[in-house]
């Protein structure tokens, strides 16, 4: 069944056709790989299906509604979510916070002025669970502000995973950190996703964590989609070997 | 998951306690050892503590810079002073109700406007919005009694009779300083609730990254909204509090001026603690009062205190205190 | 007629007033993207200044003299700015605007009393500056002619600004500064130059407005303070960091002021006021302004 389905999907910036009316589909507990070079669109595709930036044109339907004119908030609250590739903390509030602020929100609890945050245990069981899923555990009463580059990368996607979307897009989870960092980032990101049964797009550019960890992958080019299939198939695509693995897998 | 309460109880709150006691006995207490004129000065001081508390929610957990608190500092103040000459009521408890009103409607409306800005345009629209009423207050003689203000004599406390052959210093540094002391405590209570709770977790974080504060669901402009409101209201408070001890509302306190030593005070103390406004707005009446004292040239003088603060200590006194003392924050949090 | 030509003059008069001030306060903000809450000191500095040295030179100089000591408040302002710049503001670009805000507060604090202490509490005066000029008749009425000049050296003003920006070598450095500090500093722009630069023709100007302003009304504490906020209403209609949008702001107020100071005298202020934020929430960047 389809999760998410955007029509003639369009966002120019002047001249530069980002996304090209883009008809992008994903299915229901898939984890989807977007791949393609810089500049493709995928970021772009992204921010209009999340809401951070308005299409031009084309619509956008997440489980059977119209989403399009939704503002963000309405947004996250339908079950989209997201992370960033900048990673986006709140680095004055601990590790906790920063996902308790996510469990909250989703349960509708931040309108509550006044009555302490801290008798609401059961959030921050859940926030601290989340953390040690998420193996950031023993810096949970740290800011924010002064964790390490991958530890901030692997929080900006516990903070969307709090939300418990139905779908959620994972803007290059690995981009910033060392190789060596890579796969153990991958490895709790895509087990949290998987156990959880969470659909989840990933923007990725190194090609042997995208043929590893994802179902199905879609590329893209110059704003439009080249190529949707398994890994195996993306592989034996020539358009896709020629576009955008040529370069990189050469 | 036994770990759990242990982290949770580390970062309780409730940590403030073991020096919140002592400081609120000291406070019950010092009207007998010190004489009545100092503890007008500290009623003041306390008065616009809440002041400082209400604009503090906007500066120090919302990231938005208000150099326009004179509004509704000045509409508490002259809603008590017109429900008086219009009203001929002399009750404390309803005066502070109308301050309540006015300032929640004119915050409402104002905030309205405002909240569409963050930085410096919001800085520049809450100042251009309080001088409309400066000037309004300025302007409308018959009302308002232009620049010679209007007088509003002592108040009854909670309907209790007025002793008209009292002194007016002793009824202001004994009853009426137990009821501000009341007050202050009830705000301070309430706004360490609302940073405490779900909601100002929320403010917390639109401070700290918007974008990112909207992608986890927070509706942003209302949010802050609601803390203008609230933000507004305290401020309200303070401003009709204020009227009994000094007497007379002047438009001086509506006068932008007026906002930038709401500022001061706040960064004096240190607007990233809770508690830094209040110990700011505390000291910086005495410290104005002495300086007044000291010299004709006060102003400059605090002017040149402001500049060295915020090259030196941008933490202000309590900030400034928690990072000397690593040590003493370890204690306290056990 | 007569009186609809005095009021225009006289909408005209504030304005140039108004454009001085708030030109430079908006040429401020375009290159340094600083506010400083302590411009309209300046403004005062500048007229104390003027005051103070023809007072001093009153006694049997000759009056062509005297007319020349004129823009002596806009030097001293000058000279205050580019001293001021380097010290007390340099440390704070790289701060939170907060900050910024805050030590121009502090600033307008130190400032007003340096006024009240070296000239005292009282008015300070140039008026025979005014008054040897004499009147010019319009029709049935009579009109001074220093408020005239004043008009011209606000048009001169605006004139030789806009061919300083954008007709000389030193506007396009500043254009580029304003538009992209980084860049400019690539491009080998000495960005702390420009920044002293632009502060001092920005408090040059201010201090002109002062000087100006003096010979018809009295130098007195708290002018500057009631000056920025005037200042803050004509660059918010015409947009932060425009010159052009001070310009036309500074008209827009200056004919609301003049045309309501007839009409409706109690709401004159709160009315312009009140189109500053009208215009802020339908043109969130002023009505010249840069969309953020």
């Amino acid at each position: 069944m389809n999760l998410l389905q955007t029509t003639k999907l369009t966002k120019h910036f002047g001249e530069t056709h980002a996304v090209d009316g883009v008809d992008f589909t994903v299915n229901e507990g898939e984890v989807l790989a977007l791949i393609g070079s810089n500049g493709a669109g995928k970021t772009s595709l992204v921010n209009v299906v999340s809401g951070l930036l308005r299409p031009d044109s084309g619509s956008i339907v997440f489980r059977g509604a119209d989403v399009t004119d939704l503002s963000v908030h309405d947004r996250i609250h339908a079950g989209i979510a997201r992370s960033f590739q900048l990673v986006n903390l709140f680095d004055q509030l601990t590790l906790l916070d920063n996902v308790a602020l996510s469990i909250f929100s989703r349960e509708d609890l931040t309108r509550k002025l006044l009555a302490l945050a801290d008798h609401h245990r059961a959030v921050w069981e859940e926030a601290f669970e989340i953390l040690r899923q998420f193996g950031l555990a023993v810096s949970a009463t740290q800011l924010a502000g002064g964790i390490s580059q991958g530890e901030r990368k692997l929080l900006d996607v516990a903070i969307a995973f709090a939300l418990r979307p139905r779908l959620l897009f994972l803007d290059e989870p690995t981009s910033g950190v060392s190789t060596r960092e890579k796969a153990p980032i991958m490895d709790v990101i895509t087990s949290v996703v998987r156990s959880n049964n969470i659909t989840a797009v990933i923007i990725e550019h190194d090609m042997d964590v995208v043929f590893k960890y994802s179902d199905r992958i879609v590329a893209m080019h110059q704003g439009s989609i080249l190529a949707s299939g398994t890994p195996d198939e993306i592989r034996r695509n020539e358009a896709v070997t020629t576009n955008l693995l040529g370069a990189a897998h050469a | 998951m036994s770990t759990v309460p242990l982290t949770l109880q580390a970062r309780s709150p409730m940590k403030a306690l073991p020096w919140a006691v002592p400081v609120a006995l000291l406070l019950f207490a010092l009207p007998q050892a010190i004489d009545p004129y100092k503890t007008i000065l500290l009623a003041y001081g306390l008065v616009m503590g809440i002041a400082a508390l209400g604009f503090n929610l906007l500066l120090g957990y919302t990231g938005l810079l208000s150099f326009g608190h004179s509004a509704y500092f000045g509409v508490g103040a002259y809603a008590v002073a017109l429900i008086f000459k219009y009203f001929h009521v002399r009750s404390m408890e309803l005066f502070l109700l109308g301050a309540i009103l006015a300032s929640l409607v004119v915050s409402a409306l104002f905030g309205f406007v405002c909240v569409r800005y963050t930085r410096i345009f919001f800085g520049i629209l809450t100042l251009a919005l309080s001088q409309v009423l400066w000037s309004l207050a300025f302007k409308f003689y018959p009302i308002t009694g232009g620049t010679d203000g209007l007088r509003v004599p002592t108040p009854t406390l909670l309907g209790l009779p007025l002793d008209t052959a009292g002194d007016k210093i002793l009824f202001l540094a004994r009853n009426y300083y137990y009821y501000v002391l009341g007050f202050f405590f009830a705000c301070v209570l309430v706004m360490w609730v609302i940073v405490n709770s779900p909601f100002g977790k929320a403010l917390q974080a639109i401070r700290d990254n918007e974008t990112r504060a909207e992608f986890v669901g927070i509706h942003i402009r209302r949010y802050r909204f609601v803390a203008f409101l609230v933000s507004g209201v305290f401020t309200g408070i303070a401003g009709a509090l204020w009227v009994p001890l000094n007497g007379l509302t002047t438009p001086d306190i509506l006068y932008w001026p007026f906002s930038g030593e709401i500022v001061f005070m706040t960064v004096l103390g240190g607007f990233r603690t809770f508690s830094g406004p209040i110990f700011g707005a505390v000291v910086f009446n005495y410290l104005k009062t002495s300086a007044v004292g000291f010299t004709t040239y006060w102003q400059a003088l605090l002017g040149a205190i402001l500049v060295f603060l915020v090259l030196a200590l941008p933490g202000g006194i309590v900030g400034t205190v928690v990072q000397l003392f690593p040590m003493l924050k370890k204690r306290f949090s056990r | 007629m007569d009186i609809l030509v005095i009021h225009l003059f006289n909408a005209l008069l504030y304005a140039s007033v108004l454009f001085l001030i708030a030109g430079g306060l908006s040429l401020i903000y375009g290159v340094m993207r600083i506010v400083n809450l302590a411009h309209g000191n300046l403004y005062a500095f500048g007229a104390y200044v003027t005051a103070w040295v023809v007072g001093q030179a009153l006694a049997g100089a000759h009056p062509v003299i005297l007319y020349l000591l004129l823009p002596a408040g806009a030097f001293a302002a000058a000279l205050l700015g580019a001293i001021l710049e380097p010290t007390l503001l340099r440390p704070f670009y790289r701060r939170a605007e907060e900050y910024q805000l805050l030590v121009t507060f502090g600033l307008l604090m130190i400032l007003e009393d340096l006024m009240r202490f070296f000239w005292g509490p009282y008015p300070l005066t140039a008026t025979s500056l005014f008054e040897k000029m004499g009147s010019l008749k319009i029709g049935e009425s009579v009109y001074p002619r220093y408020n005239l000049l004043v008009i011209s050296i606000g048009v001169l003003a605006a004139g030789f600004l806009w061919a300083f920006v954008y007709k000389t070598r030193f506007g396009v450095v500043l254009r580029a500064t304003s538009q992209d500090m980084r860049r400019a500093s690539a491009m080998g722009v000495n960005v702390n130059r420009v920044y002293i630069q632009a502060f001092t023709i920005g408090c040059f100007m201010a201090g002109l407005g002062g000087a100006i302003v003096v010979p018809g009304q009295s130098a007195v504490l708290g002018m500057g303070v009631d000056a920025l906020v005037l200042a803050f209403v004509v660059v918010v209609v015409g947009g932060l960091g425009s010159l052009e949008g001070a310009l036309v702001g500074a008209l827009i107020v200056g004919i609301v002021r003049e045309f309501g100071v007839s009409v409706f005298p109690e709401v004159e202020l709160a009315v312009l006021y009140l189109i500053a934020v009208v215009v802020l929430l339908v043109r969130p960047a002023g009505l010249f302004g840069r969309t953020a």
